[in-house]
């Protein structure tokens, strides 16, 4: 394999056209129409060809006009539809597109045996061939594709940029932005108008189907990733391009492991993507499977944790001396739980909370101290419970317990302070 | 554009724009000069006949595969209408492709030949099945919601099945033209053994709705109550969505994938307008998928250059605008009718209810009790500004009172009951103050205020409203038209 500029080209192509797609779809996810840039990149195939009907030239700019047009239309007719029929939104979607898509093919059909037409053109989309296209500007060469998609990011860049609070507050609160004046359907007709220019100038590039991708799947990872609308933009973008250039990277390597030159890179770009949105969806810190299963597993080990040093200190209590050993086993029964007591007691050790002696573990100083502040939370809890609640009964301890391991210092000082200062707990137990 | 060029551009143009498309798609490749032959031919009589008789047996077969595709898809569509899952056999339908491409690889390495319909069609049920997996994966387990679940494994399963295909054409071995059918479908060329295939599924699709009737409708209307009585819900969602995945699959190869999305969600769509008993649904849903397959490879057999898919999907969507005004269930024009209906009752009512009161207050004004013989009817222009009514609107209400024979016009223009117009303006009146006793009452309101409330509802009153409100009302006598709670307008002011 060898990189050429052709190979350079591509990537720069994917990566414009993929961020452009990107940006706007943030806007689809999070209103909730991820599937409108499926209808409406399958809709505007009937929009070039009318286009060209009334214009009669095949300029770009006609045929970006009629896409508009017709993506607008899309939206309109989808809206009607489920308002006029009392479909809902997927159904009118369904009905919509696939007749477009339908008329399109007809159109365009009318022609296949007189030019060499495959509706997969649209669908797959030449990247390959991009580069061999090219525009001279100031003496470079730059690929018709890599100009057209690169306006075309601008011009979102640019949408973005100026109408963000209107965005911002019509994607979130389309009712709360009607009441302070914006127009909710003007925006999402603007929305949907520079989908369908977006989609149109990706088309000859990527193919509808990478469009769908890149407007859907970006937006949808950065939505595992982030609660904050900007983060979500950048970092949306940012997977965008990586996933341009694992894609192509992908197409040329990955089949050479079982023997083939290369494949499709519209589609390695689509799967690379996928690839993307999978590890945010395992790993995202807050919202991934992973992610929520180690928060999960991290605040175990901390009850554990309490629970063994809770244990320590009420055993030494009852015997009423210090540095009383207690055997792994005898914790382990008690607790009720084996691999976490390990853990928790290997995390101990190592924060030097507890040591091992021949007998058994036993409580360090700072150990000490920081079982004496969780048995105080706890017996705070029951006074004020018992006291304040009148909440006395043995439920009172397995409420106690539970909240024990989230209480801090102010909360202490309150429960002091609502529980008017005791000494002992119900059980005449010693507050620390 | 002149009218004359019109006629031009159909029988030319549409080559032109398909192949401007194409040309700007591909950006250089101009020579579009050689198109201007392109244009739809009319089939003759002869051709007409053949096609309608299904006597020539290419057609035969692919007008009878159409439409048992259509009947299966309309049958299973109609439950993804009503479980509100529409898109989800879009998603479905572009997951297939990696298992179509993979099986077809698979084959090719393994038996030499990679075309076994069977082998493609279990590697597309098996990706079906995959992404429908994964979508509900990621709905249950993230943050995402069903559009951007069903976007994301949409996408991303065919940008996989396209880099996958990639390296299926590139294969030294095995033909793997063909494969694209999937794709585009290849409707006209369909072949005994697809509309066989075809059959048989259609066949057990309507084996399983008939069967499972009650659960599938029990399951669509209302899932929370089927699960409370114990029925497995998410079972029989699943064997739904199976049959819905088996027809998806059967009608790709057969027609291509957005033909099936289409079969799949027109039908069932255009349906709805008619009933809204499942029963009836069903039916007309697999009848009108039957039809649009049938009429569509018709006509895309008649004229040349048609593609017999998108004609199909065509047809469909003829019957679905057409049945969205003409539909008896929430059409359009139904809906239009509806209301001029009730517009014209509520015309009718106010009058009545408007002649009625100027009797009693004549009545009151003059202090003589209400003796309707006696009392002057009404003018025109006395009428007029007794409520925001347009002249011409009044007019021809009253017109329309006269000829129903409960209003008469007297020599000098005055309007008057006739018996059994009073008759029915008791009764309108009657509702009012119903409504309005009802209103002070009940609703605490102040009885200047209840006429406005009860002037729309009274419109709406029904007799079994009539007797519950009466029964809610104990000092009502029967029958009897009360005195208004309020002061009426008085003439002349």
């Amino acid at each position: 394999m060898e990189w050429t500029f052709i190979d350079s080209w591509i990537i720069v192509t994917g990566i414009l056209s993929a961020m452009s797609c990107a940006l706007l779809g943030n806007y689809l996810v999070l209103r909730r129409m991820s599937m409108m840039g499926d209808a409406i990149s399958h809709a505007v195939l009937p929009g070039l060809a009318i286009a060209f009907l009334i214009s009669g030239s095949r300029d770009s700019l006609p045929m970006l006009v009629g896409a508009v047009g017709v993506g607008v239309l899309t939206a309109v007719l989808i809206q009607a539809i489920g308002k006029l029929s009392g479909l809902d939104q997927g159904a009118s979607m369904g009905v919509i597109f696939t007749t477009l898509f339908a008329l399109g093919l007809i159109l365009i059909r009318q022609a296949a045996d007189h030019v060499d037409l495959d509706p997969g053109c649209v669908l797959y989309g030449a990247i390959e061939l991009t580069p061999l296209d090219v525009y001279t500007l100031f003496g470079w060469e730059i690929p018709r594709a890599a100009v057209t998609n690169g306006i075309m990011l601008l011009v979102n860049v640019l949408f973005v940029v100026f109408f963000f609070k209107e965005l911002r507050i019509t994607s979130f609160d389309p009712a709360l932005a009607t009441t302070m004046g914006f127009s909710a359907g003007l925006m999402h007709y603007v929305l949907m108008a520079l989908v369908a220019a977006t989609t149109i100038a990706a088309f000859e590039s990527v193919g509808s189907i990478l469009v769908i991708a890149m407007l859907i799947v970006p937006a949808a990872t950065a939505h595992l990733l982030t609660d904050r609308l900007v983060a979500m933009l950048v970092i949306s973008l940012v997977v965008a391009a990586l996933a341009a250039v694992l894609g192509h990277v992908g197409a040329i390597t990955i089949p050479a492991w079982i023997g083939f030159r290369d494949t499709s890179t519209a589609g390695m770009m689509a799967v690379a993507v996928g690839v993307l949105f999978l590890a945010a969806f395992l790993f995202a810190p807050r919202h991934g499977i992973i992610g929520r299963m180690v928060a999960q597993g991290l605040l175990t080990l901390r009850v554990n944790r309490d629970d063994i040093l809770g244990m320590l200190y009420r055993v030494q209590e009852l015997a009423g001396q210090r540095s009383l050993a207690v055997k792994t086993d005898d914790l382990r029964k008690a607790l009720l739980t084996g691999g976490w007591v390990n853990l928790a007691l290997a995390d101990l050790l190592r924060t030097r909370k507890v040591r091992r002696t021949p007998e058994g573990v036993v409580l360090t100083e700072s150990g000490l101290s920081s079982a004496a502040n969780l048995i105080r939370s706890h017996r705070l809890w029951e006074s004020y419970l018992c006291g304040q609640m009148g909440f006395c009964d043995a439920e009172a301890h397995y409420s106690a317990h539970q909240l024990e391991h989230v209480t801090d210092e102010a909360m202490q000082e309150r429960l002091k302070s609502a529980a008017n200062y005791p000494t002992l707990d119900p059980h005449r137990k010693a507050i620390p | 554009m002149p009218g004359s060029s019109i006629k031009r551009i159909v029988s030319h143009g549409l080559g032109w724009v398909a192949a401007a498309a194409w040309v700007w798609l591909q950006s250089d490749l101009a020579h579009a000069g050689g198109l201007s032959d392109t244009g739809l031919q009319w089939p003759g009589w002869q051709e007409l006949l053949r096609v309608l008789t299904l006597s020539d047996y290419n057609t035969r077969v692919v007008i009878v595969g159409t439409a048992l595709l259509g009947l299966a898809a309309g049958l299973s569509g109609t439950f993804l209408i009503l479980r509100k899952r529409a898109l989800l056999s879009d998603t479905l339908s572009h997951a297939t492709l990696p298992g179509i491409a993979l099986a077809f690889i698979l084959m090719t390495v393994f038996f030499g030949d990679g075309k076994s319909l069977i082998g493609l069609i279990a590697g597309a049920a098996v990706f079906a099945v995959l992404g429908t997996g994964s979508v509900l994966l990621i709905e249950r387990y993230s943050r995402l919601k069903d559009d951007a679940a069903l976007g994301v494994v949409l996408s991303v399963y065919f940008g996989l099945g396209i880099a996958i295909m990639g390296i299926a054409t590139r294969m030294e071995t095995g033909n793997s033209a063909g494969l694209t059918s999937f794709i585009y479908g290849k409707t006209a060329s369909m072949l005994l053994s697809d509309a066989l295939l075809i059959a048989v599924t259609a066949f057990v699709a309507a084996l399983l709705c008939l069967l499972f009737f009650k659960e599938f409708s029990l399951v669509c209307f209302d899932a929370d109550f089927a699960l409370t009585q114990g029925w497995p819900v998410a079972r029989l969602d699943f064997f739904m969505m199976s049959l819905v995945v088996v027809v998806t699959v059967v009608g790709l190869q057969a027609v291509g994938l957005i033909l099936v999305v289409a079969l799949l969600i027109i039908p069932p769509s255009t349906a709805r307008f008619w009933s809204r008993r499942l029963s009836v649904m069903l039916a007309l849903s697999a009848g009108f998928g039957a039809l649009s397959g049938m009429l569509g490879a018709a006509i895309s057999a008649l004229m040349a250059n048609l593609p017999a898919g998108a004609v199909i999907v065509m047809t469909a969507s003829s019957l679905f605008f057409f049945s969205l005004v003409f539909g008896t269930n929430g059409g359009l024009l139904q809906m239009v009718l509806d209301r001029w209906r009730l517009g014209k009752k509520v015309m009718h009512e106010n009058l009545l209810r408007e002649l009625y009161e100027w009797q009693e207050i004549t009545a009151q004004q003059s202090g003589a009790a209400a003796d309707a013989a006696r009392i002057d009817g009404p003018r025109l222009e006395e009428l007029l500004p007794r409520r925001s009514w347009s002249v011409h609107g009044l007019q021809k209400g009253l017109r329309q009172l006269i000829r129903k024979g409960w209003l008469r016009l007297s020599a000098e223009d005055r309007y008057f009951f006739t018996p059994d117009g009073f008759l029915q303006a008791r009764a309108v009146v009657r509702k009012h103050r119903l409504w309005e006793a009802y209103l002070i009452a009940y609703a605490d309101t102040a009885p200047g205020q209840v006429d406005w409330g009860a002037d729309t509802i009274e419109h709406v009153i029904d007799e079994r409203i009539i007797a519950e409100l009466e029964a809610g009302l104990p000092d009502w006598t029967p029958k009897a038209v009360p005195e208004s709670p309020h002061e009426l307008i008085r003439i002349g002011v």
